[in-house]
């Protein structure tokens, strides 16, 4: 393999693992968060305890998060050092201010977080994990903009042999970043309610601490409730503003290979990418496409063969990771809907309680596939339709990419199976028990 | 105007993080040298504990910075320095995890093993710092499309090397003295009586690295030109001599401040030196990278100096409070402490 595909295998390996660990972040400081100023208005110790239990996955989590959230930054440069240099006027930028407001906001308050329990009061304890949920939702939203640069690029000038900022405005306030940020945000909320739960649902089908449970599940049932809703409205605006800014992963999405007046939804389909149509077509919604992405059940939809073949991007793993993910999204709805009328008598609910242990897992496959067809989806361009992928990878040795390459996958390895037996682990122990009365 | 001006932030992001995490490297390297018993240990990770995350930010930020004000070294620079870079992050990823993962579990196996990870994990960035900036003074191998022309063996010569030692025990002497400032008894005596060991091998190695830098590198060509740029490295010789002299009398904090300003010193030498070449090739002087061959767009750069006039010292003020708030008296193992 060339350096171009050994940089991207890095790439993707570095991004998602980063990714199994930040939605979990986002959510769950905030639900610590919501959990210690109850606690700090109620003085409810039980409300300490939670936050303390919660506090300690959150942390065990935001280890990782953390650490490999360094290697991405560094890694446009080693690997990626054409792009660097061709969009690091504006790509840059927005890094550099991620750092400077989120970064040190967030790294330097969980620390006081962690070895403040005693010398601060209650009520500026809790305010340190609002700062570092703000933090992380800072961080988010710079993240997201860049990214949304690289989806949709605004704002620029050619000039000088690259591209260079142009409207610092246009860049920040562009609508595709903002539907990215909510939709990323809202996946990330729906995560952490449903782990939550899941932990939760496990020592309530053992009647371990009753109360406790029930609360800290009432607590991500009502989350994540909220957010799958949102995110099924929200999503829609997201594939508006895909079909709107980016028509080849709209295509891809749907395998969709004819331009057509009134274009279906097929629920289920096997494209033939080399052949350039579908082997197997089942299920076609006509119109449906059309109406999701313009609003018009007649509007034109441009298909595949209408692009060059060098500029779409692969379409079996664009229509299934989106596919899959939708299915997800439309499951979590219900099962927090399920749960809403479950919520009083959640212990005499062992199939549900069962069913959400069992669900833990299934936010993150939506969530990692939302960024496999996000970017692989913007493939052959690693700007969209501003700069190939080809040409933005660095000028080094295959070899020295292929033993990093292999250094990564086995570190990542390691310490993904280490934190999760460390957090599942911790999250069968339960809480520390009860101060004594 | 603008392209200098970044470049002397720049160079401040570097010397703040030096200065901020290289005690905090130092002692981690120390830790079996200086802690004896768990609860040694334990003092050893509480004293640093709410704030080596936050210092480590200064090296994003620093690495962020040049990013965004100057893409083209930024390019050139991570690529060519690859190898080095990798084991720099995968060295930050593990200290990271052994300080966070350390006391999740009541195994002294466990704890060892992190231990000893952590150690290994904060002598190498200290190394490789110090040998990454040592090469950029003296000049990388690369040409005029930002190919590097050498391997890993290429940037561990001689004043390399001695680049990373002087980083490591300017490092070693600052952990030293700030575990000295924040622990009692034993432990306090042992950290002093190390500072006061290693403060020789730094001074002879000082001495080396200012003679040597004659010779290998360019740097002293802006001294020649503006003479009173040699205020620099004589703050930095006076800082270092007041290091030993606190020292000597017990007076930790005031030690370590002194050692807080040699770094910054010795990274400034190296930093006024270098102006206005970020990253010169030793292959091609056409390829060297400069603050104004490699900066951003002007409106980039405004805009960026307009954040961080803004930002900067804010973070400045939070930071301060957290040191504060938790570097007063002396650090526990149990009681007062929780983290770890």
């Amino acid at each position: 393999m060339d350096a171009l595909m050994l940089s991207r295998l890095q790439f993707a390996a570095a991004t998602l693992f980063h990714f199994l660990f930040v939605p979990l972040t986002l959510g769950l400081s905030v639900l610590v968060a919501v959990m210690e100023t109850r606690y700090v208005r109620t003085g409810d110790e039980e409300y300490r305890r939670m936050a303390r239990f919660w506090g300690r996955l959150f942390l065990i989590n935001f280890a990782i998060g953390v650490v490999t959230g360094i290697t991405l930054e560094f890694q446009f440069g080693t690997n990626w050092s054409r792009y660097s240099a061709y969009v690091g006027d504006i790509f840059g930028s927005l890094l550099a201010i991620e750092a400077t407001l989120a970064f040190f906001l967030e790294s330097t308050f969980i620390g006081v977080w962690i070895f403040g329990w005693k010398r601060l009061s209650p009520r500026m304890h809790a305010l340190t994990m609002w700062l570092v949920a703000g933090a992380s939702t800072f961080s988010a939203i710079w993240i997201l903009i860049a990214n949304a640069w690289m989806q949709h690029p605004v704002g620029y000038v050619l000039r000088n042999g690259r591209a260079e900022l142009a409207d610092f405005l246009a860049v920040v306030t562009q609508k595709f970043a903002w539907v990215e940020f909510l939709h990323t945000v809202s996946g990330a909320y729906i995560l952490s309610g449903f782990f939550v739960m899941g932990v939760s649902a496990w020592h309530l089908l053992r009647r371990n601490e009753v109360p406790f449970f029930t609360r800290s599940f009432r607590i991500g049932l009502v989350f994540a409730l909220v957010f799958s809703i949102f995110e099924v409205v929200q999503g829609h605006l997201n594939g508006a503003e895909v079909a709107e800014a980016q028509p080849t992963k709209l295509a891809a999405m749907e395998s969709l290979w004819e331009t057509t007046e009134g274009a279906p939804m097929t629920l289920f389909l096997v494209p033939d990418e080399a052949a350039g149509r579908n082997a197997v077509e089942i299920g076609r919604l006509p119109g449906f496409l059309s109406l999701l992405a313009y609003h018009d059940p007649k509007a034109t939809v441009k298909g595949l063969n209408d692009f060059p073949a060098d500029e779409r991007p692969p379409v079996l793993v664009s229509f299934l990771s989106f596919r899959i993910m939708v299915g997800l999204g439309l499951l979590f709805v219900l099962l927090t809907v399920v749960g809403w009328f479950k919520r009083n008598d959640l212990v005499d609910s062992p199939t549900y309680l069962r069913i959400m242990v069992w669900a833990i897992p299934l936010p993150y496959i939506a969530i990692e596939l939302g960024w496999i067809l996000a970017e692989v989806g913007r493939q052959p361009w690693i700007v969209y339709g501003l700069m190939r992928t080809s040409d933005a990878v660095s000028p080094v040795a295959a070899s020295q990419v292929a033993v990093s390459l292999a250094a990564f996958v086995g570190v990542y390895t390691g310490l993904g199976i280490l934190a999760y037996y460390l957090m599942a682990r911790y999250a069968r122990r339960g809480p520390e028990p009860a101060p004594a009365a | 105007m603008l392209e200098t001006i970044w470049f002397i932030i720049w160079g401040v992001l570097w010397t703040v993080y030096f200065v901020l995490d290289g005690f905090d490297l130092g002692l981690g390297a120390l830790m079996p040298a200086l802690a004896k018993t768990e609860e040694e240990k334990r003092t050893v990770y509480n004293s640093m504990g709410p704030f080596w995350d936050g210092n480590e930010v200064w090296l994003i930020t620093a690495g962020g910075v040049t990013f965004a004000a100057f893409p083209g070294t930024y390019a050139v620079m991570f690529s060519t320095l690859y190898a080095p870079l990798l084991w720099l992050l995968f060295a930050l990823i593990f200290r990271g995890i052994a300080m966070e993962y350390r006391g999740h579990m009541e195994s002294e196996r466990w704890r060892g093993f992190w231990d000893l990870v952590l150690s290994a994990a904060s002598f190498l960035p200290a190394l490789l710092l110090g040998v990454a900036f040592a090469n950029i003074f003296q000049g990388v191998p690369f040409d005029t499309r930002g190919v590097f022309h050498g391997s890993l063996l290429t940037l561990l010569n001689p004043y390399g090397l001695l680049g990373g030692v002087l980083f490591v025990l300017l490092f070693m002497v600052h952990g030293c003295l700030w575990l000295a400032a924040r622990s009692t008894g034993a432990l306090r005596d042992r950290a002093a009586a190390l500072a006061g060991r290693l403060w020789w091998a730094l001074a002879a190695a000082a001495v080396a690295f200012f003679a040597a830098s004659w010779k290998a590198t360019s740097l002293y060509a802006n001294y020649l030109a503006a003479p009173a740029l040699f205020l620099i490295p004589a703050v930095a010789v006076a800082a270092l001599l007041a290091t030993r002299f606190f020292l000597g009398q017990g007076r930790w904090w005031r030690a370590w401040t002194a050692s807080a300003v040699t770094i910054a010193g010795a990274a400034f030498f190296g930093v006024a030196g270098l102006y206005p070449a970020l990253y010169p090739s030793s292959l091609d002087p056409a390829a060297t990278l400069t603050a104004f061959n490699s900066s951003s767009s002007p409106l980039t750069l405004k805009i960026m100096l307009g954040v961080a006039l803004v930002l900067v010292p804010v973070v400045i003020a939070y930071q301060a409070w957290t040191y504060r708030t938790f570097a007063a008296g002396p650090a526990e193992a149990g009681g007062h402490e929780e983290g770890y």
